[in-house]
Parts: C-alpha cells; structure tokens; sequence
C-alpha cells in the first residue's frame, strides 16, 4: 500500500505542515503585543514604554463600590487584583456593566493612575446560571 | 469492507438513514425548542438574551468540527487520492460555511446588548472570520475551477492551510486577553454552566447535528448520481 509515490507524498506533507506551524508560531509571537485585546492595569503600570495619551484599550474587574455616577460623567476603578487605575468616561454604558465584573475600557491614559474612556464595553465571564441559585450562593456566602 | 464504502453500494444506505432522520427530526426539533426556548431559565446576568448562546455555541462547534474534518480527509486525499473523500468534502463544506455564518451572526446579535457592540476585533472574533474566508476560498475553489484535479489539489492546499486556525480559534481565548469569555464547558474539570442550562444546549447540539447530518447525506447523494451521469462507473 505505500509505494514510493505515496510516501513522497507524506513526507511533502509533514514538511509543508510543520513549516506552516512553525511559521505561524513565529508570526503570533512577533504580534502577541497587537493579539491582545486589552491590556491590564499592571501591564500599562509596570511597563515604561507606554505613551501617556496614545489610544489604547484597558481591561479588568470594576473594583467593588468604586462606580461613582454624576449627572454627565461616570467613574470607576478598573483593578486586576494588583494594581487599578482610575477610569472616567461620559456616555451610557452597556447593561452588563456591573461591580466585580469584567469591563474593557477604550481610551488614553492621561497620567499613570488616571484613564479617559471614549468608550466602555462589558466583558462577560463565562459563568450561566439561573437567577435563583445566584440567590443561593449569595446567602451562602 | 472497501465494496461497502464505494458509492454504489452506499446508495441505498444512504436513502435509509435520511428517511430515519427525516421521521425524527422535527419531533427532537420540537422537544429541544421547547426546553431552549420555555423551560430553560434566563441567566442571573443577562437574562434572555442566554437563549442565543443555545444556538451560537452548536453552531460554532459543528463548523469547527467540520473544518477539521475536511481537512483530515483531504490530507488523507492528498496522499492516498481516494476520489471519494473529495465529494464527501464537497458535501460537507457548505454545512461548515453556513453554521461558521451563523456562529458569527448570532454571536454578534448577542454581543449588542451584553458587551454593548456588535463587532470587535479581538482573537475568537477575528479568528472565526478567518474561517469563513477559508471556508468562502475552499467552497469557491471547487465551484470555480473547471478542471478536477487541479480543483482538488487547490482545495486541499485551502484545506491545509486553514488547518492550523482550528487549535487558534479554541486556544485563542485562554492564550490572550480577549472581549470573548473563555470555554464554560470542559471536558476536563467542572462546567461553569448551570445543568439546567447544559440540558438545552445538548439538547440544541442534537438538533443540529441531525440537521447537518440530513443535509450531507442529501448532498453527498447528489454528488453520487452527478458521477453516475458522468458515466464514471469506477472511482
């Protein structure tokens, strides 16, 4: 069943596939940075390079009881448990918009702590349950 | 063994199993809509708008799925050029393209009112419209050139190829930061969804399937009898 034919064939193959692979492998490790889709408050605090001003998106949690909303403006902590930056954004933001729960902001930094959204997306986890076993696990808690 | 598999034969296996699909699909159909759609509760979060998910997540599945197989059998035609595998392909893609379709759609009528857009550039979304393109490319291959073996070798390259965009849409989510939630279902360690909401989405999974299922086989019949009105008696 393998003649020579075919095994050229495999062996074409294999050496096509793994060059593929390889290739691809390379390709997402030089973008990985432009893969992301948000960086995080450590990232951006940790890391020198990032221009004060340069559009960017952050994400995280909303840190618990830090979402102050006034009549034109909304303000919350976005927080990875590490580090949080301030963020304020004018606009209505989705209804998933929730304390403790993920939110990717679009904006620039105006100074190391202090974020401006132009806009604000909720990120949602992967968590589905009814509403009555939330209840449950909340008095359990 | 091999005489059970050449298309002749098959035939007529063919015609009864899409006569037992056909008799239970809609009643499987009814009692899945039903559990998905009015038994299943809405979310803690996001309320009703978790009955998209019963048909975005099938969707999504039966198109990785037959990607995959697609490009399994061409490699395995690459090699071995058994000319079947290449209508079995033919069949299958059009399945592939329509769920990968209805994947991406009903994910962003979903991502409207939870994350609050309907399109974002972020690894899962743009890597499942890398498969459609492959999908568009792979299809449009086999229409649009005339002569066969040459359509063959093209579309398997296709096929190939987009082959290593398979583990790039299921990884992407743990591999970077994405707008996308990662997998609530593993096979490995515990579900992070609810049983009362597992049960439809299975259940919708089944539907699906047998959906798709109807459709090859209806297909890859077609395909059958335009070979034998080719006069090709032989594969």
């Amino acid at each position: 069943m393998l003649t020579k034919k075919v095994k050229n064939r495999i062996l074409f193959l294999t050496l096509f596939i793994t060059i593929l692979v390889v290739f691809i492998f390379y390709l997402a490790k030089i973008l990985n940075n432009n893969l992301l889709f948000f960086k995080t408050p450590s990232d951006l605090i940790e890391n020198q390079n990032i221009k004060i001003g340069k559009s960017i998106r952050l994400g995280g949690m909303v840190k618990k009881n830090s979402i102050v909303a006034t009549s034109d403006e909304i303000k919350f902590i976005i927080t990875d448990f590490k580090n949080e930056i301030i963020v304020s954004y004018k606009g209505a933001v989705p209804n998933l918009f929730l304390e403790e729960k993920g939110v990717v902001a679009e904006g620039f930094l105006k100074d190391k702590k202090y974020f401006i959204a132009n806009r604000v997306l909720a990120k949602h986890d992967e968590n589905y349950m009814p509403p009555e076993l939330k209840e449950v696990i909340k008095n359990a808690k | 063994m091999l005489n059970l598999v050449s298309p002749s034969n098959i035939y007529f296996i063919l015609e009864k199993i899409i006569k037992f699909i056909n008799s239970i699909f809609f009643l499987i159909l009814l009692i899945s809509l039903t559990f998905a759609l009015i038994l299943s509760p809405p979310d803690y979060l996001q309320g009703d708008s978790v009955r998209i998910m019963y048909v975005h997540v099938p969707s999504a599945w039966i198109a990785l799925a037959c990607y995959t197989s697609i490009a399994f059998l061409s490699i395995l035609n690459f090699i071995f050029k058994i000319k079947n595998f290449f209508l079995i392909n033919k069949s299958i893609a059009p399945i592939g393209l329509l769920f990968t379709c209805l994947a991406v759609v009903t994910g962003s009528i979903w991502g409207q009112p939870t994350w609050g857009t309907w399109w974002e550039w972020d690894a899962r979304l743009t890597s499942m419209l890398v498969l459609m393109f492959f999908y568009i490319g792979y299809i449009l291959a086999i229409k649009t050139i005339k002569n066969e073996s040459f359509a063959i070798k093209i579309s398997s390259i296709i096929a190939i190829v987009g082959m290593i965009n398979i583990p790039i849409i299921k990884y992407s989510v743990d591999w970077w930061n994405t707008l996308h939630q990662p997998a609530s279902i593993r096979l490995t360690g515990s579900s992070s969804i609810h049983t009362s909401m597992l049960m439809p989405l299975l259940l919708m999974l089944l539907v699906l399937l047998l959906y798709s299922a109807l459709i090859f086989l209806m297909k890859y019949k077609t395909e059958i009898i335009r070979m034998k009105k080719k006069n090709i008696k032989r594969l």
